[in-house]
């Protein structure tokens, strides 16, 4: 019997196989499972952003009815503070590595530490009760601003970080670039500052423990993108018990952004806790708790220089960059603006002089670690801005100095001279090219004129990025390179059943990213199966492959090629089982299309469904081979991969209130080849909502006593449908030499490219008003203030 | 403690409660509807919009007592077991959802906005939305599911 092939699907946009049980309300959040015998934690936070405990009584609340117990840090000592598991740099941080504890014992280091937790039948019972704690602070001098923490005279955060610094790292040719700087004909010099910003995914964070006395095993239901390292970081760090005897699992996740790959207090408490009172306890985070305690992004203050000849060459840019990365470390918080920040300082131009040194500083405020594009946003908003500058500087069209800089498409691989590997492939200008053409840029110009002859201020922002995907070959990010302190391959298993139906297991999981249906389009067509065929499993430590996890743009370009490398062996013992079955040589069996055949008699083939059954029941195998089609692969990349494009935005600024309304935004992105273009296009669309509503809304503020002044929704200020304009989105394809299918990553290009677009289209258009530069965001308070000077 | 009885989708409930007891905490926590999600405390996301008596309410701004008396409508309600009320089917065309934790707000709100006003304009659409946060979206594709829907449910052609 010979089956036809299925229809290919990679390229296809198919709906989401992820989406009918997310319409009709039964997704599984991690808020929406009871456990019987489970218990509400609630967590009594410092009011303060810096001080000394100096006693905590919770007598009255373990006395209120329906508390189960009340604990401090005193009591959890016994546990260890959380790993941190990328020191950067080749771990130079590691002496002064402070990382948080599950609950705060001795001081407190900013407004939101974790200080006590009550455990209550009710959630209301258990907010009721941490009212009823009774602190006593001492509180201490605060500093929340990472250019003033380093000064001297600062309030210290920990004794073993002098002047509040954590490391200091560059790099780059320093003396080149002061030679290229000195002798410029153009030098261009600005403070730029990326603003702290709040990931705000829709689901808060938390944490689910369940500890069976029996056994002494933990399950763990949490809001995590990476599961296994949890497991790894909780079971080898803090809690020291071998790692089988925790389960991890991920359920439904409302979205990450970054801000839940991170190993976070609540995980710990809530297992500790639930050993010691033998019950199953719950923490869900408020809105309120999600920013004042989980991670923040960005935040980075930089002096920058840029240097150039009159004709548009760039010779040279130097960077120093204070980043504030809070009161504690978390997880990977100096890998982001080190090796994802500061080695891709240069963007998508060839600068012949480039140097970066970076200052990672504490200070009274939330931890800071990766936000979407982490790092890699802060690096192409910096250049991109700075190129704009340099333009206006010299009076030429900021596109024309993009041109004349670009690397060029022979000039791939590209070594930027900073450090990181070399760039994979681009074509930089068609890019750019067909922005411009879909935003009429050759007539934006005259109607600008026309508009400002009216007292209306148009303006247009360019953006040309490059990032870096697919992160990352392990010899180069690991301990000895970048300081990452494991590897960053990724795992698949496929099996082909009894009954022809595939089943992938994956170290890669999604929240929102849509892997299972991506992942089932890449197996369908490698192994020639129909698409419904084709299971994807992922998210529970129980029944999956060790993987680190969905982050960093890497799922599709890492993740996705180790599926396709099991495929590949899948086929492979396929064809040499079909042989067998055909009464063949192997060498004259070919496997295509789903199908094994002779060469030159395709009527003598076996079907995979055929021959699945035979590798199952097994009762004639050829000599030595084992039953069951089933491969496994631990893929590490030989490189990242490097994503491209040309974002344009389009603004008008209101000349009385200063108020600006983004009309349109074009994209042409090349994210590589293009599995799912309903997919692509979708994670291409947030992410550009998360770059504009940085350079538009968006403003993590703390006051000078280190409060959250934007501690809730109503304060910080995440776009609404009618903040944003639909988007107009191209690409280019230049697929990737790194994997066999030429992916390269889109999860991160939109935040990645977007903001600076925004920010020099209203810069452009307050030009009439001399305006050179404006902090993010551009909110219509600053923008008057900006024109009337 | 307050008893109230509730019409929930269509079936009557009495329940006990206290009266501070919040309807989204009620819905979620008492009739385990889970569909109906929190994503903050300040009645800005609408990730917990529910229909009452046929209009759409923020259900972390009432008070399970308040709604005593009253029909309730949560998204597992919005459409009978193994059919899709046309948001659902345009959402899941339109690639209206990633992570999906606004999605059964989103769906609720955009329901009652198409009671409304069944021909909305896009713009009509983005600011009938704006008490619903999508953070994965960028609303794009949000509006065309809307759109996509509007149309249907005015049958009218209808292209994803």
């Amino acid at each position: 019997m010979t089956a036809e092939a299925p229809t290919k699907v990679i390229g296809k946009a198919l709906k989401r196989r992820e989406d009918p049980q997310l319409i009709v309300g039964q997704g599984n959040f991690l808020d929406d499972i009871k456990l019987a015998g489970m218990v509400h934690a609630v967590v009594l936070r410092s009011p303060y952003a810096h001080a000394r405990i100096r006693s905590i009584d919770t007598s009255r609340a373990q006395a209120h009815p329906g508390v189960v117990a009340v604990f401090t840090g005193e009591d959890m000592l016994d546990i260890n503070p959380l790993p941190c598991a990328w020191a950067a740099a080749g771990g130079r941080v590691q002496n002064n590595l402070n990382t948080p504890r599950a609950l705060a014992v001795g001081e407190v280091h900013f407004a939101g530490d974790a200080v006590a937790l009550v455990l209550a039948e009710d959630r209301y019972v258990a907010r009721d009760a941490a009212d009823l704690i009774d602190v006593d602070y001492e509180p201490l001098g605060v500093v929340v601003d990472a250019r003033k923490a380093v000064e001297p005279g600062a309030p210290q955060l920990h004794e073993n970080a002098p002047n509040n610094v954590i490391f200091k790292w560059d790099c780059g040719d320093a003396a080149a670039t002061d030679a290229a700087i000195g002798s410029a004909e153009v030098v261009v010099r600005e403070e730029i500052i990326n603003q702290r910003l709040l990931p705000t995914p829709m689901e808060t964070r938390g944490a689910l423990a369940r500890y069976e006395s029996s056994t002494g095993e933990y399950t763990l239901w949490t809001t995590s993108q990476a599961p296994h390292v949890m497991r790894l970081l909780l079971t080898a760090f803090v809690f020291g018990i071998p790692e089988p005897k925790l389960r991890v699992i991920s359920p439904n996740v409302g979205g990450g952004f970054g801000q839940k790959i991170f190993c976070y207090n609540d995980m710990a408490f809530t297992m500790w806790a639930s050993k010691k009172i033998g019950r199953p306890v719950k923490f869900v985070e408020d809105r309120s708790e999600n920013f004042k305690y989980s991670t923040a992004g960005r935040d980075h203050i930089s002096d920058v220089e840029i240097a150039g000849t009159r004709d548009g060459q760039i010779t040279g840019l130097r960077v120093q960059t204070y980043a504030n990365l809070g009161a504690y470390i978390s997880t990977i918080a100096p890998g982001i603006p080190t090796t994802l920040y500061g080695r891709i300082i240069t963007g998508v131009y060839k600068i012949p002089a480039a140097y970066a040194h970076v200052t990672g500083v504490y200070t009274n405020t939330a931890m800071v670690d990766a936000y979407r594009g982490a790092g890699r946003p802060e690096a192409s908003y910096l250049i991109e801005r700075m190129i704009d500058r340099f333009a206006a500087e010299i009076g030429m069209d900021p596109a024309e100095v993009r041109r004349r800089n670009f690397i060029q498409p022979q000039d791939f691989p590209y070594h930027n001279g900073m450090g990181l590997l070399p760039y994979d492939s681009g074509n930089y200008e068609p890019a750019l090219n067909r922005a411009l053409e879909m935003v009429g840029y050759a007539d934006f110009r005259a109607e600008q004129a026309r508009a400002r002859a009216e007292g209306r201020y148009l303006g247009v922002g360019l953006s040309s990025y490059v990032e870096i995907c697919g992160v990352a070959p392990s010899a180069w990010i690991g301990l000895p390179g970048e300081g990452w302190g494991a590897g960053l391959w990724e795992s698949a298993n496929v099996r082909v059943h009894l009954t022809g139906q595939v089943v992938v297991t994956t170290g890669s999981l999604p929240h929102g990213q849509g892997l299972e249906t991506t992942f089932a389009q890449l197996v369908a067509d490698e192994l020639g199966v129909a698409y419904e065929n084709v299971v994807v499993e992922h998210s529970d430590t129980a029944g999956t492959p060790f993987g680190y996890g969905t982050y960093g743009s890497r799922s599709a370009a890492v993740g996705g090629t180790a599926i396709v490398k099991s495929t590949a062996k899948i086929k492979e013992k396929a064809r040499r089982l079909a042989a067998h079955m055909l009464e063949a040589s192997v060498d004259d069996v070919v496997f295509e299309d789903g199908k094994a055949y002779v060469r030159g008699s395709p009527d003598r083939s076996k079907s995979i469904g055929e021959i699945a059954l035979q590798a199952s029941v097994a009762y004639s195998l050829p000599e030595g081979m084992e039953p069951f089609l089933d491969e496994t692969t631990y893929y590490d990349p030989p490189n990242c991969t490097f994503p491209f494009g040309t974002h344009i935005a389009l603004v008008e600024v209101d000349g009385e209130t200063g108020a600006v309304t983004l009309q349109r935004y074009v994209g042409v992105d090349d994210v590589g080849t293009v599995i799912n273009p309903l997919i692509v296009d979708g994670q291409l669309h947030g992410g550009i909502a998360q770059g504009v509503a940085q350079a538009l809304f968006e403003r993590g503020v703390y006051d000078d006593n280190g409060q959250l002044v934007t501690g809730t929704l109503m304060d910080y200020a995440i776009p609404v449908a009618s903040s944003l304009p639909s988007y107009e989105l191209d690409r280019t394809v230049t697929p990737s030499p790194v994997n066999p299918m030429g992916v390269k990553g889109a999860g991160e290009a939109g935040t990645i490219g977007s903001a600076q677009a925004v920010m020099n289209a209203v810069i452009d258009a307050l030009a009439p008003f001399g305006v050179k530069h404006l902090q993010m965001p551009a909110t219509a308070e600053r923008v008057w203030k900006a024109m009337h000077g | 403690m307050s008893t109230i009885t509730v019409t929930v989708n269509g079936k009557a409930h009495t329940s006990t409660v206290e009266p501070r007891t919040l309807l989204v905490h009620y819905l979620r926590e008492h009739l385990n509807l889970t569909g109906t999600h929190i994503g903050c405390d300040t009645s800005q996301c609408g990730a917990c919009v529910v229909h009452v008596d046929g209009k759409s309410i923020k259900a972390c701004t009432v008070l399970a007592v308040q709604v005593d008396g009253a029909s309730v409508t949560t998204i597992e309600g919005l459409a009978p077991a193994g059919e899709l009320h046309p948001l659902q089917e345009g959402f899941w065309e339109c690639h209206g959802l990633q992570c999906g934790y606004c999605t059964p707000g989103m769906i609720m709100a955009a329901a009652d906005l198409l009671q409304q006003n069944p021909n909305p304009s896009d713009d009509e659409v983005r600011h009938g939305l704006e008490g619903n946060l999508c953070r994965c979206t960028g609303y794009h594709n949000i509006v065309r599911a809307v759109q996509y829907a509007a149309a249907k449910m005015r049958g009218d052609e209808v292209t994803a």
